[in-house]
């Protein structure tokens, strides 16, 4: 269906975004010899094979042990190392919760926290696996930046560009083969937003691999005459508040569409950006308060509501109650 | 550094366990039991074992650097920093008050010099002296990384996960002492979670093990921390079950799991400190 449609982005190859994050963690691994890896037994996952067989003594294997991961981490950075962690989002935070918080956030250590498998889009592995609560988990810890990519490319400019910011980073990517619609040469500028596409009569804020989603439903609203501004949201924290807060201004409602819970998500961190500086109407895109499946990724988005029709309908439902 | 006598290094604890007990008055909180077991480990590492600069710079590079793991005793370790010149002395009248850099337990957001993690959560001590000391290796730094655990915490799973790792990646430029004085807040460690035989289950890890039976006796500590440096560079890391008496020094308070985090009162710290010989100065 969305061949057909005149989508403003467009792609001729997918992959998944874990890709980019490989590929640019072995780019960067040539370019700043502080670099470091570590990874739980996950490396194949991660896609930091080629990183560790380039530069195997900036590289720990250290098994199926989240917890001393992160504490390794936090160490390593006394004495200049940047260390990338690499494991599944759920362990990358809920299992991990208070070493990171303690031992990295408080700490203001420079570790970027590096999560695959993230959301429902992990697919057959079933909801133990599929974590839907760790953009929330990430963004109230004081000093942690928030980032969740939406395709290959994103996420491989994401990767090299975190290596510059000083402080703890949780980057969030995925599993599943994605479009890839965005610039191989984009500058990934963090906390800002980037609008993708110009329109007034909704703003639609969307994070991860919900940007496609959302790219697709703006050329099925276009269809109807419907005109929407597709914000990209890559940096969930810190928020982008001016340029959320210049777009509803001009558009008088918002939709917000993410792979999480609702409940800490992307649409809270806009709602109370807009409840605090001009309340809007605002519908939201997630998951509302449930654990996932075991299912093939596209499936389990329509089934739980994630998709570009699901999109559709909350754009027409906050345009209905400006 | 100076290298100080004996007879110097005892007359610092007794100064440094006069700092825990007024401090844990002052603010009527805090943990003072450990904090006088571990005085004298604290004294010979700072005042004679570990090559460090009191002009604090937190990556530490061509310095030995030290890890509180159980970070409930920071009362001794600020008294030991402040005592080495890291901070003026004066400031520990400031701990657990607000605005103050002395936080309940140590921590770096208030730029207290000679911290360079927060801890207090368990078991998070060891990982982190792990990194800093594979980030020294990488970094061609051959200065010695120390972290001290208290025994109660090894009942936290980390630790466990830390123990396996340091021997796997070769960590031999580590000593992490455990301070082994059977008591935690609900009782003796036997009755609450037995550890057993640690000894042996650190040696089953892969580790170096060494005993200090007196943790209490300076020159004894002393001489367990130069045994542990002989051992390095072998491809082990070194773990040193440091024997305390927690609340040594204090008749009242020694040997009991009681005094673990409570506060004394005008009377008892009267009496406590008529057992300390003021011998630096109160601050």
């Amino acid at each position: 269906m969305e061949k057909t449609l005149d989508t403003k982005y467009t792609y001729t190859e997918k992959k998944d975004t874990r890709s980019g994050f490989g590929d640019g963690f072995l780019e960067l691994g040539r370019k700043n010899k502080n670099v470091v890896g570590l990874c739980a037994d996950l490396i194949g996952s991660l896609k930091m094979g080629a990183f560790q067989k380039e530069f195997p003594e900036r590289f720990f294997q250290v098994g199926i042990s989240e917890a001393n991961m992160m504490g390794l981490a936090a160490g390593m950075t006394i004495g200049g190392k940047i260390p990338f962690t690499g494991t599944f989002a759920n362990f990358s935070t809920g299992r991990v919760y208070d070493q990171i918080r303690q031992s990295i956030a408080y700490s203001e250590k420079n570790v970027k926290i590096c999560a695959s498998h993230a959301g429902l889009t992990l697919g057959e592995d079933g909801a133990t696996h599929q974590i839907l609560e760790d953009v929330g988990m990430m963004k109230m810890l004081p000093n942690m930046t928030v980032i969740n990519p939406c395709d290959y490319n994103q996420t491989k400019a994401a990767t090299m560009a975190i290596a510059d910011h000083e402080g703890p980073v949780y980057l969030r990517f995925g599993r599943p083969s994605w479009p890839i619609f965005t610039p191989s040469d984009q500058k990934f500028e963090i906390g800002k937003a980037w609008k993708m596409i110009e329109g007034k009569d909704v703003s639609l804020f969307a994070t991860g691999h919900l940007v496609w989603e959302a790219v697709v439903a703006e050329a099925m609203l276009r269809e109807e005459g419907i005109s929407v501004e597709l914000i990209n949201i890559h940096t969930i924290k810190p928020l982008d508040t001016e340029a959320v807060l210049a777009s509803v201004a001009k558009t008088g409602c918002a939709v917000t569409a993410e792979e999480h819970q609702l409940n800490g998500g992307l649409g809270d961190s806009i709602a109370q950006t807009l409840i605090r500086n001009n309340p809007a109407p605002q519908e939201f895109v997630g998951v509302d308060d449930s654990f996932g499946e075991s299912g093939k990724p596209v499936d389990l988005l329509e089934k739980y509501g994630l998709n570009a029709e699901n999109i559709v309908k909350a754009v027409k439902k906050a345009i209905s109650r400006k | 550094m100076e290298k100080h006598s004996t007879e110097q290094l005892k007359s610092i604890c007794s100064q440094v366990r006069r700092d825990i007990l007024r401090m844990v008055h002052a603010c009527q909180s805090g943990h003072p039991g450990a904090s006088l077991g571990c005085t004298e480990f604290f004294v010979a590492l700072y005042f004679d074992q570990m090559k460090h600069n009191k002009n604090f710079n937190p990556d530490g590079i061509g310095e030995d650097l030290f890890f509180l793991s159980n970070g409930h005793i920071s009362p001794v370790w600020y008294s030991v920093l402040s005592r080495s010149g890291y901070f003026d002395t004066k400031e520990l009248a400031t701990f657990r008050k607000i605005n103050s850099r002395l936080q309940g337990h140590p921590a770096t957001e208030e730029g207290l010099p000679g911290i360079r993690v927060a801890s207090g959560s368990l078991g998070q001590g060891l990982s982190v002296a792990i990194g800093a000391a594979l980030t020294k290796k990488m970094n061609g730094d051959k200065q010695t990384v120390y972290a001290l655990m208290g025994d109660g915490e090894q009942q936290e799973g980390q630790i466990w996960e830390a123990a396996m790792c340091a021997p796997h990646h070769n960590v031999d430029n580590l000593i992490a002492s455990i301070d082994v004085n059977g008591q935690q807040i609900d009782g003796p460690t036997k009755e609450i979670m037995n550890l057993r035989d640690l000894k042996a289950k650190w040696e089953a890890f892969g580790w170096e093990v060494i005993v200090t039976k007196n943790g209490n006796e300076i020159t004894e500590v002393i001489q367990s921390l130069e045994k542990a440096k002989s051992l390095l560079g072998k491809g082990k890391p070194v773990l040193n079950l440091l024997h305390t008496d927690m609340g040594f020094g204090v008749d009242f308070m020694v040997g009991t799991h009681k005094w673990h985090g409570v506060a004394p009162n005008d009377e008892q710290l009267e009496n406590a400190l008529g057992q300390l010989e003021e011998t630096l100065g109160d601050y």
